[in-house]
């Protein structure tokens, strides 16, 4: 009985992730929220029933009822935030919030099998980053003048990630957190929020080429301080914003070619100085032949993947557990186990979804800062989840960051949500922008129907 | 009208953003497509390796297969005892040692081979359930290899006490129907064994499978080699080739003689191949050009890789620029430094019978569940062409004339026509030779294809011919 349930959950739970990522595209079909109404209520209920089924098939593999308490203050918990948000933002992206959900869900799962303890701490976190997060998109809205700190944000930034290095040096390792009251903060996961708005305020009010220089110098001061940190991960997803944002604001591919030939020059400055990305490299090129250490993860994650196959293991059928750091680095490669690769792959795409729907309103919107802001948002996140997915598969060397949403990590889940959050408040401005525009229109028409008289 | 041209000219608001969308969702479907990829086309080779804990999961769920012979007799397979301890059982013993390998210790053969199938189980969900309710493992599907049990212990039988191999298989298709490597081990007791298996330094290496690890010199079957490039310098007036046959061969201060001093006489390319003689093909060797040599041995794949699954060897032949008279006339006989394993030289024969094109060597046919079900079945696949049909026919007529007039006489008027080459390929100074046969039958339509290597046993004629008439015979069913 039990091996009947486990083995039906399975490709239910891969259908019900198809229909959920087809409905997540099929939504760009509509440019209105409103003609979306119907798909976004669609995608909330294959969201509750692929938590249910997975809910279900850990019950059969374990029949702890623990879990039946835990998976019910969860769909509380994201029923209430879709709820409240609808209700508190009417006017925000409800495709942005239900894709958040669900990979967060999806995260959840896995982790309540990987380590309970940690799933319900992550949920916690989830729930009090929500909190706090239900008052950026307001903040965002009112307080423009949040535009004006520039350089403060940039000075800020430095310094906390200058610190981190220095507290790196003392120790003699690569630190790249503090820990304060127990609890462990990584700095440049925040300083990457300040970073977005420092590029998008320098690059905005840049008016000639001396002044992108300053604002180039100072990126590549943050992405310096991260390499030597040994951050490499966050070195590369700050440079690719910086990237990203001087190509918008200038809308000239000439600075991306520059940028990216620096970029190409540092890297292979930064594999002959550091040992440690000469080791990464090497592993990524053949991680079995030393499989006894510095192979060692890659190839654990790469068992991980292809020993699921389309439809995986089942939760609790694998061995994720034999990849180290799986929950942080290599959640990817535990659902591709456990939830099988289609799973996995449809999960990514659910990102891909995510990142189109923020810069298709990040190219609607009017105002130049706010749109290089929400744009620096898409690219950092897709980016990010490049990084991970693509380093724990082997597509690219692994550099070692956390998959947004969906690995455990207090500082990721916040501060994703954070930049999740400034989006949605940027989208009101947006949104009121187009009522503006609307009423400029009428009294236009107004106007003339008068002069017409 | 105004309107109508606003709603027109729909302005691009930003460029960038829709190249950099585009851009990364492109990305994602490369580097998604390339998981998929990536871990369906090696699930196999990654759930072998050993630092893979997936397989005790596996094996925790489990029974291993069996490894059938091709007619469904038992190679291997396990037996649970009461206690539900498990224990590998190999009913034939050493005859299969090092073909079906072994699984505990490591893994070898076939069973490294088809581990992934082995321990697997793709028996009904229904008939889990019922496994389930009564508390057994689940049976693991089972193996059809290509292995036939006579023609295996006929050929263990007729290697005897020897060291060296055998090899035999079908040219059509690249099933490998037997293959013996001796000195063995006994795969039932070789956990018990296997620290002295290690600690055994002598040159018995038991468990090395010289079939496929095994490095000769190759002797004289080499002349086929040297025959290719000749061919290839010469395509249309190779049988103008004329030389006279002293017993020696002289370029300066550099000689080559003949097997045991033998002298051949007049001879042209047919005979010179038939009789084995070496200063005809030292003066061949010394004759043909660099390039055609080179384009020789890389077709026919040595220093190569070979498309084989199990654990092999590097055949070596190299042919430099600059290269001394004397060295050039030591590979043209197949002696000096060049090395080629018992396998690789079986690959060779198969693509001369093959009209040049080589199948790649296969080993099991089918994988079926206990239930009989087939989960996997294998394809005969060609590897490539080694040579063009044109040189395979000649070199086919060659190898016919050595069963006619020369050193593999023995294989004369039988009830059915055999082609091959013989080799007695000196390991030192004292002239003692490993006796080499490389060969088919039926010789205008090959059904299977025997490679032989005994060691240190004296020349090909005498000892290695007579192990492939014993095979042949078996295959033919001739009493």
């Amino acid at each position: 009985m039990e091996l009947y349930v486990t083995e039906i959950s399975k490709y239910v739970i891969a259908f019900l992730m198809f229909l959920y990522t087809l409905e997540s595209f099929v939504a760009f079909r509509w440019k209105t929220e409103n003609k979306r109404k119907g798909l976004y209520i669609r995608q909330v209920i294959l969201m509750f029933a692929i938590q249910i089924a997975c809910f279900v098939q850990i019950m059969a593999r374990t029949g702890k009822p623990v879990y039946l308490f835990f998976f019910a203050f969860q769909i509380i918990a994201f029923s209430s935030v879709i709820l409240l948000f609808y209700v508190i933002y009417p006017d925000g992206n409800r495709l942005i919030i239900n894709n958040s959900c669900m990979l967060m869900m999806i995260g959840l799962i896995m982790l309540t099998r990987l380590s309970y303890d940690r799933a319900v701490k992550q949920f916690f976190i989830i729930v009090a980053s929500f909190i706090v997060g239900f008052i950026v998109p307001e903040i965002i809205f009112r307080f423009e003048f949040l535009k004006r700190f520039t350089w403060i944000y940039a000075a800020l930034g430095v310094v906390a990630i200058g610190v981190v290095l220095l507290m790196g040096a003392v120790t003699n390792g690569s630190k790249i957190s503090y820990t304060v009251a127990g609890i462990t903060l990584q700095p440049s996961e925040f300083v990457k929020i300040l970073f977005l708005f420092f590029m998008a305020g320098a690059l905005d009010n840049a008016e000639n080429i001396w002044q992108l220089f300053i604002a180039s110098v100072v990126a590549a001061l943050h992405v310096i301080i991260l390499v030597l940190s040994k951050d490499l991960g966050s070195a590369l997803i700050f440079f690719v914003i910086y990237l990203a944002l001087i190509y918008i604001s200038t809308e000239n591919i000439g600075y991306l070619a520059i940028g990216l030939s620096f970029g190409a020059l540092a890297s292979v400055i930064a594999y002959k100085l550091f040992s440690h990305i000469q080791v990464r490299v090497q592993a990524w090129l053949d991680p079995f032949t030393d499989i006894e250490s510095t192979g060692y993860q890659l190839s654990q994650s790469l068992f991980g993947i292809s020993s699921g196959g389309w439809f995986g293991l089942g939760l609790y059928g694998g061995s994720p557990k034999s990849i180290p750091f799986v929950e942080q680095d290599f959640i990817f490669s535990a659902i591709a186990e456990e939830m099988g690769v289609i799973f996995a792959v449809l999960m990514a795409l659910v990102c891909v979804s995510t990142f189109i729907e923020i810069m298709r309103l990040g190219y609607f919107l009017r105002d130049t800062y706010y749109r290089l802001v929400v744009c620096g948002i898409g690219v950092a996140y897709i980016f990010q989840t490049f990084l991970t997915i693509g380093g724990g598969a082997k597509f690219i060397p692994l550099t070692g960051v956390t998959l947004p949403f969906v690995s455990y990590g207090g500082s990721s889940v916040l501060v994703t949500i954070m930049m999740i959050m400034i989006a949605q408040g940027i989208f009101m401005i947006r949104t009121d922008e187009r009522y503006e525009a609307i009423e400029r229109m009428k009294r236009r028409r107004e106007n003339e129907r008068q002069k017409e008289y | 009208m105004r309107d109508k041209k606003n709603t027109r000219k729909k302005k691009i608001r930003s460029y960038p953003i829709i190249v950099l969308s585009v851009f990364y969702g492109a990305l994602f479907v490369a580097m998604l497509s390339y998981i998929c990829f990536y871990s369906y086309n090696n699930r196999q080779t990654l759930m072998n390796n050993s630092f893979n804990t997936r397989q005790q999961i596996l094996l925790s769920q489990n029974i291993r297969g069996k490894i059938l012979s091709r007619d469904g007799e038992t190679l291997a397979y396990t037996e649970v005892s009461e206690d539900g301890t498990e224990k590998r059982v190999y009913p034939y013993g050493k005859e299969f040692a090092h073909v079906v390998g072994y699984s505990t210790n490591g893994k070898a053969g076939i069973e490294a081979l088809t581990n992934y199938y082995l321990i697997n189980s793709g028996i009904d969900l229904t008939q889990k359930v019922k496994l389930d309710a009564s508390g057994t493992k689940y049976p693991g599907d089972s193996v059809i290899s290509t292995l036939d049990v006579n023609l295996q212990e006929v050929a263990y039988n007729a290697l005897s006490a020897r060291k060296g191999a055998i090899i035999v298989t079908n040219p059509k298709t690249g099933e490998v129907l037997a293959l013996v490597s001796k000195p063995d081990f006994d795969p039932n007791t070789i956990a018990e064994e296997w620290d002295s298996l290690l600690a055994d330094t002598s040159t018995d290496a038991k468990l090395l499978n010289r079939a496929t690890q095994g490095l000769y010199p190759p002797g004289s079957t080499f002349k086929i080699v040297t025959s290719l490039a000749y061919l290839k310098d010469h395509p249309s007036d190779y049988s103008n080739y004329k030389y006279t046959c002293s017993g020696s061969f002289k370029v300066g201060e550099d000689s080559i003689s003949c097997y045991h001093g033998q002298v051949h006489g007049s001879l042209d390319l047919f005979t010179s191949f038939a009789e084995s003689c070496n200063s005809s093909f030292a003066n061949i060797g010394v004759g043909v050009s660099e390039s055609s040599f080179n384009s020789a041995l890389d077709d026919l794949m040595f220093g190569k890789e070979l498309p084989l699954d199990v654990l092999y060897s590097k055949s070596s032949a190299t042919y430099t620029e600059g290269m001394s008279t004397a060295d050039i006339m030591q590979l043209a006989i197949g002696q000096g430094t060049t090395s080629v394993t018992p396998i690789h030289m079986n690959m060779i024969t198969c693509a001369i019978a093959n009209e040049g094109n080589l199948m790649k060597p296969c080993f099991f046919t089918q994988v079926k569940t206990e239930e009989g079900k087939v989960v996997e079945s294998t394809s005969f696949e060609k590897y490539k062409r080694l040579m063009s049909a044109d040189e395979a026919a000649v070199l086919r007529q060659m190898m016919e004339q050595v069963v006619l007039t020369g050193t593999a006489s023995k294989l004369k008027g039988l009830s059915y026509s055999a082609a091959g080459k013989t080799g007695s390929a000196e390991f030192n100074s004292q002239s003692d030779s490993h006796a080499w046969f490389t060969g088919y039958a039926p010789a205008d339509d090959p059904e299977i294809c025997v490679t032989i290597i005994v060691e240190n046993a004296g020349s090909g004629g005498s000892y290695a011919v007579p192990i492939a008439k014993r095979i042949f015979d078996a295959y033919f069913g001739v009493e």
